[in-house]
């Protein structure tokens, strides 16, 4: 079996996957809950009624050619910061997180399929993509339900589809999502307008980092919030319409922030450009803010267009239990922005300053700046 | 720079195409407020959005209260009552959508787009419910031979019914 060293040592497919469209969409999500016929839903089940559950589960899922070698442990297995870890990129929930004894996880090697088992139901499990690409994340996801179902029997009824603990998951039981960049809207004062529109059809936006409605980074959830009286393809064509045309929009701000006003834009991204390369402390705010302009810089073309993906991978490294991994011990929150710092700044040792690579860029083709999201 | 209506300081600007002119209208606070310019309902980007078509599909309000059932029971199957239902907002067992059926159809109602499923469906299952059904029929045929004695009859069945169990359960 895969040990956790191994599983985490690389940074997930979905993360260096490439560029997304428009450099605005990061990730696509889709999540399945299926439930055992016959066993109470974990969270009323006893102990042994659990137990029983997860027995019958986990060769099931262990034993999918897909998931071949996969990472697979009971959650009392593993201590906080590996948990921890897990929750930060996005395999197991915070709430399952939580849990201990009788509740599992089987991540597929490359990090692109997880499955948890006894969360909030028996079996929530999900398939993660670089880029808009909610359509055949489902198709692949499916494909390994189709499978389980040819050894689980899962709780189901002809009106209501597949029963889940909570009737908000009712029916397909998909939870489909994308997490979204969107500097320019918010530096436009757009980004409002923008997710009341969301919300008005009925999908759900919340910020990925930060409490409430804030959100730290710049980076966006939109996920539907429907799963019953619509087919799974329904749903999912209508986000990625949406998901797409918000990326548009943010797209289009981009160019006119950079029309507009290219001072504030080359100012805003140098100061992040130094703060991140010359910080020896920086909390995770300031470390996340700072990484969304960056990001932003490289797809204007201020940074060579690779950055993108540096960034991707930096937001998940800076996080508290990955530089807990990262040291090798707990750490205190003052010495945790240390770390942040020094990890943050190697990597970023052999980025050139944006006036360079601006100018460079300005001098052997002018026409750059009118087509940013072309370099 | 000043509100174009009043001489207070203009916060909000917007910028607007009239009849093939780009106007630009600085405004303050509470006359952007008064004519509406900063609600968000008589903001158009939603249909922006969606090419005009928001009228599709039941948009779900966010934050909206839904109803929790009332009422008393207990699930068969598991124990659960609807008062456990209002305490932890989860239900019991996948019977329990059954035995509250009536009780939960509104709040399912209130949650989601439509009533009924549209989505996929378990591949064995109409293969499954048949067997079930097949399995009952033969329990009845069994106990009828026993009742009446025929113990030859009733061996066969017993074997037809462990053939089935174990189609079941593979």
């Amino acid at each position: 079996m895969m040990r956790f060293t191994t599983l985490v040592k690389h940074p997930a497919d979905w993360m260096t996957g490439g560029k997304g469209q428009h450099g605005a969409v990061i990730t696509s999500r889709i999540r399945l809950a299926r439930n055992l016929r016959r066993h109470p839903f974990p969270g009323w089940a006893k102990r042994d009624q659990r137990a029983a559950a997860l027995i019958e589960m986990k060769p099931a899922v262990e034993e999918l050619p897909a998931m071949k070698d996969a990472f697979s442990q009971e959650l009392s297995g593993l201590n906080s910061v590996q948990k921890q870890v897990l929750v930060e990129r996005h395999l197991i929930s915070r709430e399952h997180a939580a849990r201990a004894d009788g509740s599992g996880a089987v991540i597929e090697r490359r990090q692109t399929f997880s499955f948890m088992l006894n969360e909030e139901d028996h079996l929530r499990m999900q398939a993660i993509r670089p880029g808009l690409q909610l359509g055949s994340a489902f198709q692949a996801l499916s494909e390994l339900d189709s499978q389980l179902e040819e050894s689980l029997e899962f709780a189901f009824d002809p009106k209501l589809g597949y029963l889940t603990a909570c009737p908000t998951n009712l029916g397909t039981g998909l939870r489909a999502s994308s997490m979204l960049h969107l500097p320019a809207l918010v530096l436009s004062d757009q980004i409002g307008q923008v997710l009341q529109a969301v919300n008005k059809i009925g999908l759900a936006v919340r910020g990925i980092y930060g409490e409430g409605t804030e959100s730290l980074g710049n980076l966006y959830q939109i996920s539907n919030q429907s799963t019953l009286g619509e087919s799974e393809d329904t749903i999912i064509r209508r986000l990625e319409r949406v998901i797409s045309q918000v990326a548009t929009h943010e797209q289009n701000a981009r160019e006119k922030l950079l029309e507009d006003d290219p001072d504030m834009v080359a100012d805003k991204i140098g100061r992040a450009y130094g703060v991140l390369r010359y910080a020896h402390l920086i909390d995770s705010k300031e470390a996340l803010n700072h990484l969304s302009l960056l990001r932003l810089g490289a797809t204007l073309g201020f940074f060579p267009a690779e950055t993108v993906i540096l960034c991707d991978s930096l937001l998940m490294d800076i996080q508290p239990a990955h530089l807990q991994l990262h040291s090798g011990r707990k750490l205190p929150p003052e010495e945790r922005d240390t770390i942040r710092a020094e990890i943050v700044r190697s990597r970023l040792q052999s980025l050139e300053s944006p006036d360079n690579h601006f100018t460079n860029e300005k001098s052997e083709a002018s026409s750059d700046i009118n087509n940013p999201g072309d370099s | 720079m000043k509100c174009d209506f009043c001489d207070s300081k203009a916060t909000v600007f917007l910028t607007q195409l009239v009849e093939g002119q780009m106007k630009k209208v600085c405004l303050c606070d509470s006359c952007a407020k008064e004519r509406g310019v900063t609600d968000p309902t008589g903001f158009s980007l939603a249909d922006l959005l969606m090419g005009g078509g928001v009228a599709e599909g039941k948009p779900i309000a966010a934050g909206t209260a839904i109803p929790m059932p009332l009422g008393n029971g207990t699930c068969p199957a598991c124990g659960f009552t609807l008062e456990d239902l209002r305490r932890v907002r989860r239900l019991g067992c996948s019977e329990c959508y059954a035995t509250f059926r009536e009780e939960l159809s509104p709040m399912i109602r209130g949650m989601h787009k439509g009533p009924s499923h549209q989505g996929k469906v378990p591949a064995g299952l109409m293969e499954r419910q048949v067997l079930r059904q097949r399995l009952e029929d033969l329990r009845a045929r069994l106990d009828q031979a026993v009742a009446a004695e025929s113990y030859e009859e009733a061996a066969g069945i017993r074997d037809e019914i462990r053939q089935l169990n174990e189609n079941l359960v593979s």
